[in-house]
């Protein structure tokens, strides 16, 4: 790996600026969040499936949070924050889709399938 | 002939305009490029919502339980992962306008993006010879629907990738090219956010008793 020299001062570019250290942060945390949830699953550390299934999700969050900081370069200015609006507007989107659908086809499950009643 | 009205017009009165300050982006391909990724974003929310669905729908044929291979997956995990800060590296590189080092490690993304997807083919081929094809069940359909359509993503990541090369190749380190090597990097960074989404909600989920 080459050092990252600072003394050019062009902006004609287009993008962020990016950082070696950011890069190496981002990618050390994603491979901690990565191991984790793996190494939970495969030595079965946790005894009952809905505690492991909420670990896993909570790291698999925090990882996406992580590639979109580091990675992805999200930040609150970028593009006058139309990146920022556009992500949070999908966000929306894609709770509103992945909620409805699980929630509705549950309901259609238990309350229309014959001999699932309780 | 509108000119001398115009002229006629602004020495009346100043020309007002309602925005004052330079607001917009300069270029809006970077901004374009983050909404076609949204709208994608869209199509997997989608796809991860049948497969929710679809999660427990075995129709008495092979569970996810049964073959899933944890550690084919692990494998293939770390080398996205891996190509994931490899790009960077490439990015760092196009930022010292260096063109050898930007296109050296292009190539690496673009090897570590190739063994993850003869990873991927190799557990299609082994999961259809095991009698669990997209035919099988509504499970396995929503299975082959979402993590193939990943895999379709990050094929066409590929050919992008190569193309991008040539181009690197005939014209260097122009502002184009720029545009597009930092297109493709949010393109390759948006497809690990995804698989981390399937890598969880798919495989590791999948295998919980």
């Amino acid at each position: 790996m080459s050092e990252h020299t600072h003394d050019h001062d062009h902006h004609e570019a287009e993008g962020p600026h990016v950082s070696l250290k950011e890069y190496v942060t981002g990618f050390v945390l994603a491979v901690f969040l990565t191991v984790i949830p793996f190494w939970v699953v495969m030595g079965n550390v946790f005894e009952s499936s809905t505690t492991t299934a909420i670990v896993i999700l909570a790291f698999a969050l925090v990882q996406i949070i992580v590639h979109m900081v580091y990675f992805l370069h999200m930040n609150f200015h970028s593009e006058g924050g139309w990146n920022m609006l556009a992500l949070i507007f999908t966000l929306i989107l894609v709770f509103i889709t992945l909620a409805g659908s699980l929630w509705v086809m549950h309901n259609l499950n238990v309350n229309m399938m014959p001999g699932m009643m309780n | 002939m509108s000119d001398n009205t115009m002229t006629a017009n602004t020495q009346k009165a100043p020309l007002e305009f309602l925005v004052k300050g330079d607001h917009h982006p300069q270029n809006g391909t970077l901004l374009g490029f983050w909404i076609y990724l949204m709208s994608d974003c869209l199509i997997f929310a989608c796809l991860f919502a049948t497969y929710g669905v679809l999660g427990r729908s075995y129709a008495g044929g092979p569970t996810g339980m049964e073959l899933f291979d944890l550690n084919l997956i692990a494998i293939s995990t770390s080398l996205l992962l891996v190509s994931s800060i490899t790009y960077g590296f490439a990015m760092l590189q196009m930022q010292a306008n260096k063109v050898k080092g930007t296109m050296f490690w292009l190539a690496v993304t673009g090897l570590l993006g190739a063994g993850f997807l003869g990873l991927e083919v190799y557990e299609f081929h082994h999961l259809i010879h095991a009698g669990a094809g997209p035919q099988t069940s509504g499970f396995w359909t929503a299975f082959f629907a979402l993590v193939g359509t990943h895999g379709l993503h990050v094929f066409f990541g590929i050919v992008w990738l190569v193309t991008l090369l040539f181009q690197l190749k005939k014209h260097g380190l122009i502002p184009a090219n720029k545009r597009r090597v930092f297109c493709l990097s949010m393109f390759w960074h948006f497809l690990d956010v995804v698989w981390i989404g399937v890598f969880t909600f798919v495989y590791l989920m999948g295998v919980l008793p």
